[in-house]
């Protein structure tokens, strides 16, 4: 599934809904957890999962074609971790749509 | 880091801003894309949101573990696990953002 497509799910559930609308509700929903991520705070979605910022310490590493050493510098990655509701869902035996 | 941790009252009060819907519309949306995205993944489906990331299912294999504290050997079973993948926009934007904190 793809952004259009969760847009057009959303929509057959809320008929009563501007298009419009939807497509903003869904970029709200992302834009702010980007944002929230960029200022370094965690986002936490019970029953989800949570988002958090993860700092990668600078290293040397290798370019892999030449085996030369380069500097890599630190940086931060983005991290999601699993809810609990979430991983049981996924492992329900019939697929599990609740 | 993590500073402040966000909610999902919090991105229903950013929609219930942005949007202009009713405070209690603005919270069913968030569970509901939420909700569609768990739903998608239950079935085993790929989710891709373009420039902020996608979710996939992996499916992992059983193993024997161990109990790290009694040193037991314990069976882990065949499970499916979900991993993030964050987009090359998400992940410029929280390092250009923390650039400049720094």
């Amino acid at each position: 599934m793809i952004k259009s497509e969760l847009i057009l799910r959303l929509a057959e559930r809320n008929p009563h809904l501007y298009h419009r609308d939807i497509e903003r509700v869904v970029a709200t929903v992302f834009d702010e957890i980007s944002a929230a991520l960029a200022r370094g705070d965690r986002v936490e979605l019970r029953g989800f999962g949570a988002f958090s910022v993860k700092q990668r310490p600078a290293r040397v590493g290798r370019n892999p074609r030449t085996g030369s050493a380069v500097e890599v510098a630190e940086k931060c990655v983005p991290f999601f971790k699993t809810g609990k509701d979430l991983r049981e869902r996924l492992n329900q035996p019939a697929g599990g749509d609740a | 880091m993590a500073g402040h941790t966000v909610t999902r009252a919090e991105l229903s009060e950013a929609v219930y801003r942005e949007v202009g819907l009713s405070r209690n519309e603005s919270s069913e949306l968030v569970d509901t894309v939420l909700d569609e995205i768990a739903s998608c993944l239950s079935q085993g489906e790929t989710v891709k949101i373009s420039s902020f990331g996608s979710f996939q299912v992996r499916q992992k294999s059983g193993r024997m573990g161990r109990n790290p504290k009694t040193g037991d050997e314990v069976p882990i079973e065949p499970r499916r696990v979900l991993v993030f993948r964050a987009s090359q926009v998400l992940k410029a934007r929280i390092n250009a953002a923390l650039a400049k904190l720094r």
